[in-house]
């Protein structure tokens, strides 16, 4: 029977830290499928697979791969029994050259590499399966979704009988993903299997022969994709139903409170910086900012929270001019920042919670008297933000970077809510973050435009933007390619726009 | 007299430059390889102190160099230990083993100072390319090792741009989790090189104390391996880029003894000064240059690396 599977992982359990991330789980993929791992954030995908391609090593457990029981000590050994990884997080040398990338660590290209013939190789390789990579370029000059295909070239170039790709469609245009779909469906019919990583339902029954369901650490499930339908996989990844989002009502529009004229700023590499971006958001309102990584959105973000200088045009608030205003002079005016990394700009990891959320506050009378910072007031102050954010904290003083990602958001957003901010920006709000935490985030910013501020909301998530945002704007290559009303916004259109169409084409087509 | 004076200084330049490009060289390689080396300073002068002990005890220079090799490898290999294996902050176990390779050459070599070798390096005549007119007294006319240099330098280019180990060096030095997941072992590569830079630490500071002095001193490198680290970043990683400025800092310091020896009116302390002032001014330059090209240090180094970080 095992003859016929290709890996058979059995009761693997791996914990980290404070956290059983694998729990007994069970995975069977047979030679020539695709095998979608379904599971929240957290659920362990990530770990288990980690553990299939040697980086991590189990507690206990057994994995089978033809057959015969193997022991990964090494992601080289797993190379070795064609496994092959992409992780989400591309695992590349910047500065080099695509063929330098796919021949690192083979032995194949000889001592002194004959890079030419290396070369020739990789491009036959990419287009035998439809994958247009080119060999010579450098990989920071290359598209997030260059930069994947350069990953999965990379392992069929180690001859990799399975391909595990993690959460691949995440920073793919709708456009982008089908085609990595019909990628790896052709793998497939060369015999090749192939896991795909992912918590969107759509995509398991779009793709997958069969699906494996992890919750908490444990794998609840494992189904024909034809004896399933979306609603039962979401019952089994999340152990309940799920409320079906209510169509909210849009709001009402207010004042235009900021106001962005032609503004262009630098980048820090060689990509677009911002061009003459215009755009306006009213009281009220959430103007959902989407683009590929890379085309301006951080910059966008930065220009506006005064951490970028701009390099022309004119940002006002209110009707105020504040361009070029410190950071500190634009959270006078009432601006409230969610930086995408939240443990990095965000918040401090080092410090506790008391001094994180007191970092905008200890200015004002009140919480302190001169340069002395009333410890008591400033506690007191503290617990009352974390009480309206319901975070639970086992110590007010231990440092921010243990706790876990929603509680980390909710404190952060704890502190950029507490000023009642005019204009609020934030970015990835929700990334990493599981299911009821990026509830909890969205009924905040939610809450708060209804209260008035005008939102910028940048996120990678289509369903995100579509979901909360009144208006979207698309970014490309720092240009901002049109604003929809979320009503108008299909995301295929946005896609296209994503991907550098204007809106007049992409409706005429 | 121009043409002499001339040729003197770069003869000059090129021995007073070579212990440094040892250093350099060595500095580069585990830089390369993602860990940064404070401790070049304390590597030469174990180096140094154990190459002079070795070669006047048995009378051979050659030994005097393995046993430099072999102290300034297991000072980087202490150093390896504690950033690799331990993830120690780099600077600080660097700044110690400066400290600590001080102290301890000062204490081995203290019966030593003063006294006389006999079988130091001396020059070698290397016949029709000595010879050259101008080319030959600058070029060739030195001792062994700073033919040895002219060897390693291309040899350790071509390693790091052209050969498959070069490419692993730079790939741990730029992303180490990359270069892990196509199994590369990271804490290998990165042993090797720590440890190969500190033997070449230790053969700069050996040509210290048997060829360019040739005696033992306490304290006798002078800062030469903090010129060695600036030196690398100047010479953004390359190996011919650090042999053409450890000839430049090694002109500046020669000129300084020249210039006073000519009897130009400039303080001996403000010449003494000159490589110094040097390396600051080369830092301020190459650092703007390197902002504004991108051509930044390998991209994780200092950074420790550990597979299961989340």
């Amino acid at each position: 029977m095992t003859e016929s599977l290709l890996v058979d992982m059995r009761q693997i359990t791996k914990k980290f830290p404070g956290v059983l991330a694998n729990d007994q789980v069970e995975l069977q993929v047979k030679r020539g499928e695709i095998l979608a791992l379904l599971g929240e954030n957290g659920s362990g995908k990530s770990t288990l697979m980690s553990i299939l391609s040697g980086l991590y090593r189990p507690d206990a457990g057994e994995i089978y791969v033809a057959g015969h029981q193997v022991s990964f000590k090494s992601p080289r050994e797993a190379i070795k029994a064609g496994i092959g990884m992409v992780h989400q997080h591309f695992k590349q040398v910047e500065t080099f050259s695509v063929a330098e990338n796919v021949i690192l660590g083979s032995k194949d290209a000889g001592f002194t590499m004959n890079t030419k013939q290396v070369e020739k190789e990789i491009a036959e390789l990419s287009q035998g399966y439809g994958l247009q990579v080119d060999p010579t370029a450098k990989i920071w000059q290359l598209s997030v979704a260059e930069r994947q295909r350069v990953e999965i070239v990379k392992m069929l170039y180690r001859g990799s009988k399975l391909l595990v790709l993690d959460e691949p469609t995440a920073v793919l245009t709708p456009q982008e993903a089908r085609e990595l779909f019909q990628v790896i469906k052709q793998m497939t019919t060369r015999g090749q299997s192939v896991i795909l990583i992912t918590h969107k339902l759509n995509e398991v029954m779009e793709v997958a022969d069969r699906v494996t369901i992890l919750r908490n650490g444990k794998s609840v499930a494992t189904r024909e994709r034809s004896q399933v339908n979306e609603r039962e996989l979401a019952r089994l990844m999340m152990g309940q139903d799920i409320i079906a989002p209510t169509k909210r009502k849009l709001g009402n529009l207010g004042q235009p409170i900021l106001q962005l004229k032609d503004v262009s700023a630098p980048s820090d590499s060689n990509r677009a910086g911002l061009c003459n971006v215009s755009l306006s958001v009213r009281e009220g309102e959430i103007l959902g900012i989407a683009g590929i990584a890379g085309n301006g959105r951080r910059e966008l973000a930065e220009a506006i929270v005064g951490l970028r200088s701009l390099t022309g045009g004119s940002i006002t608030l209110c009707g105020k001019d504040v361009s070029n205003f410190s950071p500190r002079e634009i959270i006078e005016e009432g601006v409230s920042y969610i930086p995408e990394d939240r443990l990095g700009s965000g918040l401090v990891p080092n410090l506790g919670a008391i001094d994180n959320l007191i970092l905008k506050e200890y200015r004002r009378p009140g919480l302190g008297r001169g340069p002395f910072i009333n410890r008591k007031l400033a506690k007191e102050f503290a617990l009352r933000l974390i009480e309206s954010v319901g975070v639970k904290l086992t110590g007010l003083e231990a440092p921010v970077k243990m706790l876990s990602g929603g509680n980390l958001q909710r404190i952060l957003l704890a502190r950029e809510l507490a000023a009642k901010p005019k204009v609020i920006v934030a970015v990835y709000p929700v990334r990493g973050l599981d299911i009821a935490a990026a509830e909890a985030v969205h009924q905040m910013l939610l809450e708060q435009r209804s209260k008035g501020a005008a939102i910028v909301l940048i996120s990678e998530d289509l369903e995100e933007l579509l979901k909360l945002s009144d208006n979207i704007g698309v970014l490309y290559k720092g240009t901002l390619m049109g604003v929809l009303p979320v009503t108008e916004a299909e995301p295929e259109k946005v896609g296209l726009m994503m991907l550098g169409s204007q809106p007049e084409e992409v409706k005429a087509s | 007299m121009t043409q002499e004076f001339l040729i003197t200084i770069l003869a000059t330049a090129i021995t007073a430059g070579t212990p440094i490009l040892f250093a350099a060289l060595g500095e580069l390689l585990t830089e390369r390889s993602g860990i940064l080396n404070l401790g070049v300073e304390g590597m030469m002068l174990v180096g140094a102190v154990s190459g002079f002990i070795f070669a006047v005890k048995t009378n051979d220079p050659w030994l005097g160099v393995l046993a430099a090799l072999v102290g300034g490898g297991l000072m980087a290999l202490i150093h390896a230990f504690l950033t690799v294996t331990l993830q120690a902050n780099q600077v600080v176990t660097g700044l110690a083993l400066t400290l600590f390779g001080t102290g301890l050459s000062g204490f081995l070599g203290k019966p030593y100072i003063g006294v006389p070798i006999e079988n130091a390096f001396k020059p070698v005549n290397l016949g029709i390319l000595s010879d050259i007119p101008f080319i030959g007294p600058v070029f060739f006319q030195h001792d062994q090792l700073v033919y040895l240099s002219y060897i390693v330098v291309p040899v350790l280019w071509f390693l790091i741009y052209r050969t498959r180990l070069g490419l692993n060096l730079r790939a741990v030095g730029e992303n180490p989790a990359s270069a892990d997941s196509l199994g590369v072992s990271v804490y290998k590569v990165r042993y090797f090189y720590v440890t190969l830079g500190g033997m070449l630490a230790g053969l700069g500071g050996a040509y210290l104390s048997l060829a360019y002095a040739p005696t033992w001193l306490e304290n006798m490198t002078a800062g030469r391996g903090w010129i060695a680290v600036a030196l690398v970043i100047f010479a953004t990683w390359n190996p011919l880029r650090a042999m053409l400025g450890s000839y430049i800092f090694g002109g500046i310091d020669a000129f300084g003894f020249r210039a006073q020896a000519m009897g130009i009116a400039i303080p001996s302390f403000f010449l003494k000064m000159l490589p110094y002032i040097f390396t600051i001014l080369v830092l301020i330059m190459v650092t703007r240059k390197a902002m504004a090209n991108r051509v930044g240090s390998p991209g994780a180094l200092g950074v420790p690396y550990d597979r299961e970080e989340r």
